[in-house]
């Protein structure tokens, strides 16, 4: 007796208030609440918070050159995360997406100033190279069924060895010769390096070029066959495989952008600073991959976007400039950056899981 | 499928030797254009052999550190010496390599003290196996009490002083002092020694020197908050070459000084573009290092009578200066 009573409830639970139609487990939510479980509506929200905290608490960002020069900050992250944030998506990581740019950029200036080639060969010869080293990663990843955490770690360590060895070989010193007296040098500089006049503002060409290249990704990521294989591979390479997704294919080619980033990049750090250090870039690889992983991308792939980067590059630049346009205590500058990005991170997550919440 | 992807990349090199054929050369700048200098070189001792090991801090692939590594070589070479070069940024694994040294049983051991107390237990069992230890580049305060023999280097803290007495004759009134490793000692101290010797107000700035565009948009970012800041002070070159581009981003007019040399940095000192630079001459410690452990082997000599460091900068490049350094630099050995 006591126990048909207690059970009842459970089972007769009383129906969905409003129209019949639908039994509640498809029942659309508000448009709101659906846009909000987005993962890259949640790190926009995140990006705002931080650009109105700071535009509250340092007055300098308000001024129009101040804020080219933090999107300036985020394009040179943002240019690479995207590529890094499409192979997350595809399912594996990079780890030598850092110093890869100091790969290329050394390679464009020392071949281009020790055989005294227009620089423009350089610069094709060192996207070569770039692709080569992401096609090797990718390949390598695919035959050995290796984690790509382990495979780019290695290529992470040879680049590095490589940067710094080669370099000392072929130059003589740790850094590359200046080339800003060479020929094709001002015409590249105008491609890679060059800067605009916006309403009194200079604008650095890497902002255009992230957020075509982030447009682009977008319309590839959703729009295209090509999209659809990554998010597949991302999610289950076997089933991929099963439903005729060329798999090795694609996660090659993912690399293969992400030599192609690296090398966009790596131009642009060699035409905007003449020389290049053969130490640079450890750790930006990590960079890259925060950007990837608070735009939305997760860590164990199969989902994400390529909006969702574009604003957690914008936090990472936001966050990094704005400590300094509030001129606060700068010792403690890694740890203000640390505790903000925590926090934007958690209001993303908040936002989503208030969204999804029923 | 295949033979697709062999006629792509056949193409792909053919063009690439059509273009090099072609003759897609430079007719400014480049390798041609610089000239051929041999690197000094001087007698050669007949002592006999000698192993010393050189065992540094530096992190790999800083032009500084090369610069000390050329002047070791160059003692080495000069003295009849096998000299075994390595180093590594955290004091432990700094110290291991130490205590490598020591049962590779070497002849002297020339090291940098930027942590002195993780040294302290290696330099004693040094001393205890018979094996001379000097000090230099870092170190300076602690190099005597650590039992070493004898100190080549700067004092960091002297130098930023003087950095700052001069730019008190400059009339700058509010300095920037730009670290691009935050928690460095040698660093800190150029700022605190700055610090004491300039009477206008000073600043610190930390930056990512692994990462130059950020290097670049957060001076510009500091020049943007604070516009009375009218002397940007770095501490490494690469860095002021890469702080005179955020002077103009941020419509600064604010001068450039910077500690540490380089060959580009010359021709910014030459131009004017850099004010001065203050050198620590980093090739002369490498080689004093080295040659005196040669010397202390030979005849028993130690600089300093072990009281005393033997200072080898700060030394002032200036405008009117820098055309006698600038050929050295352009070699790599200033």
């Amino acid at each position: 007796m006591s126990v048909t009573q207690h059970a009842e409830p459970a089972v007769t639970a009383p129906p969905a208030p409003g129209p019949k139609e639908t039994d509640g487990r498809t029942a659309q939510r508000p448009l709101a609440l659906r846009l909000l479980a987005r993962p890259e509506v949640g790190v926009f929200l995140g990006a705002v918070a931080v650009y109105v905290f700071f535009l509250v608490s340092a007055p300098p960002v308000r001024d129009g050159s101040s804020m080219a020069n933090v999107l300036y900050q985020s394009s040179t992250i943002g240019i690479m995360a995207l590529p890094v944030a499409l192979l997350m998506v595809g399912g594996e990581f990079d780890l030598s997406s850092g110093v890869a740019v100091i790969t290329s950029a050394l390679t464009a200036s020392m071949l281009a100033y020790q055989l005294s080639m227009n620089v423009w060969m350089g610069v094709l010869l060192a996207l070569l190279v770039s692709l080569a080293i992401g096609f090797l990663n990718g390949w390598l990843v695919v035959k050995t069924g290796l984690p790509s955490f382990l495979i780019t770690l290695g290529s992470f360590l040879i680049l590095q060895g490589v940067n710094l060895a080669v370099t000392k070989l072929v130059t003589g010193n740790v850094a590359t010769d200046d080339i800003s007296d060479m020929d094709g040098f001002d015409q590249a500089k105008k491609v890679f390096a060059s800067s605009f006049e916006v309403g009194g503002v200079q604008v650095k060409i890497t902002i255009v070029y992230w957020l075509v290249f982030a447009a682009l990704a977008t319309w590839v990521l959703l729009r295209t066959k090509y999209g659809n294989w990554i998010f597949a591979v991302g999610g289950n390479k076997e089933s991929a495989r099963a439903v005729g997704v060329p798999v090795t294919f694609t996660k090659i080619s993912l690399f293969m952008l992400v030599g192609f980033g690296a090398w966009f990049v790596g131009m642009h750090n060699l035409f905007s600073f003449n020389t290049v250090q053969s130490g640079e870039g450890v750790g930006q690889e990590l960079i890259y991959i925060s950007a990837a992983v608070i735009g939305g991308c997760l860590l164990t792939g199969g989902a994400g976007s390529a909006i969702g980067p574009v604003f957690g590059a914008f936090m990472f630049g936001m966050v990094q400039q704005g400590i300094v346009y509030a001129g606060w205590n700068p010792d403690w500058f890694k740890a203000f950056l640390g505790v903000m990005l925590l926090g934007a991170v958690l209001i993303n997550l908040w936002v989503s899981r208030t969204a999804t919440r029923r | 499928m295949h033979r697709h992807h062999r006629a792509a990349a056949l193409t792909a090199t053919v063009l690439v030797g059509a273009l090099f054929a072609t003759g897609c050369s430079s007719s400014s700048g480049g390798k041609k254009s610089e000239e051929g200098d041999a690197a000094a070189s001087a007698g050669k001792a007949t002592t006999p052999r000698m192993t010393v090991a050189m065992i540094t801090h530096a992190s790999p692939g800083d032009t500084f550190w090369d610069l000390i590594r050329k002047g070791a070589e160059a003692a080495a070479a000069k003295d009849n010496i096998k000299l075994v070069y390595s180093s590594d940024p955290s004091a432990g694994a700094q110290a291991n390599l130490v205590q490598n040294a020591i049962d590779q049983k070497v002849d002297g051991i020339a090291l940098t003290a930027a942590k002195p107390d993780a040294m302290k237990d290696v330099v004693a069992k040094a001393k205890a196996a018979g094996i001379p230890v000097v000090g230099f580049n870092s170190g300076v305060s602690d190099w005597k009490r650590l039992g070493m023999l004898e100190y080549f280097g700067q004092d960091e803290n002297i130098a930023g002083q003087a950095f700052g007495e001069r730019l008190n004759q400059l009339g700058a009134k509010h300095a920037l002092c730009v670290v691009q490793e935050q928690g460095q000692v040698a660093l800190e101290a150029r700022c605190a020694g700055l610090k004491k010797g300039f009477s206008g107000d000073t600043d610190i700035l930390y930056v990512n020197g692994t990462d130059m565009p950020s290097v670049k948009s957060t001076i510009t970012a500091k020049l943007k908050q604070d516009s009375s800041i009218d002397e940007v002070v770095t501490l490494g070159a690469p860095i002021a070459l890469t702080a005179v581009q955020s002077v103009s981003d941020a419509s600064s007019k604010a001068k450039i000084a910077t500690f540490d040399l380089n060959k580009e940095l010359v021709k910014a000192v030459q131009s004017g573009t850099v004010q001065f630079a203050v050198d620590q001459q980093p090739y002369l410690q490498g080689y004093l290092a080295v040659d005196s452990l040669w010397l202390y082997k030979n005849n028993g000599n130690f600089s300093g009578g072990g009281t005393a460091p033997v200072l080898t900068g700060p030394a002032f490049i200036t405008k009117d200066n820098a055309d006698d350094v600038a050929k050295f630099a352009a070699k790599g050995t200033r």
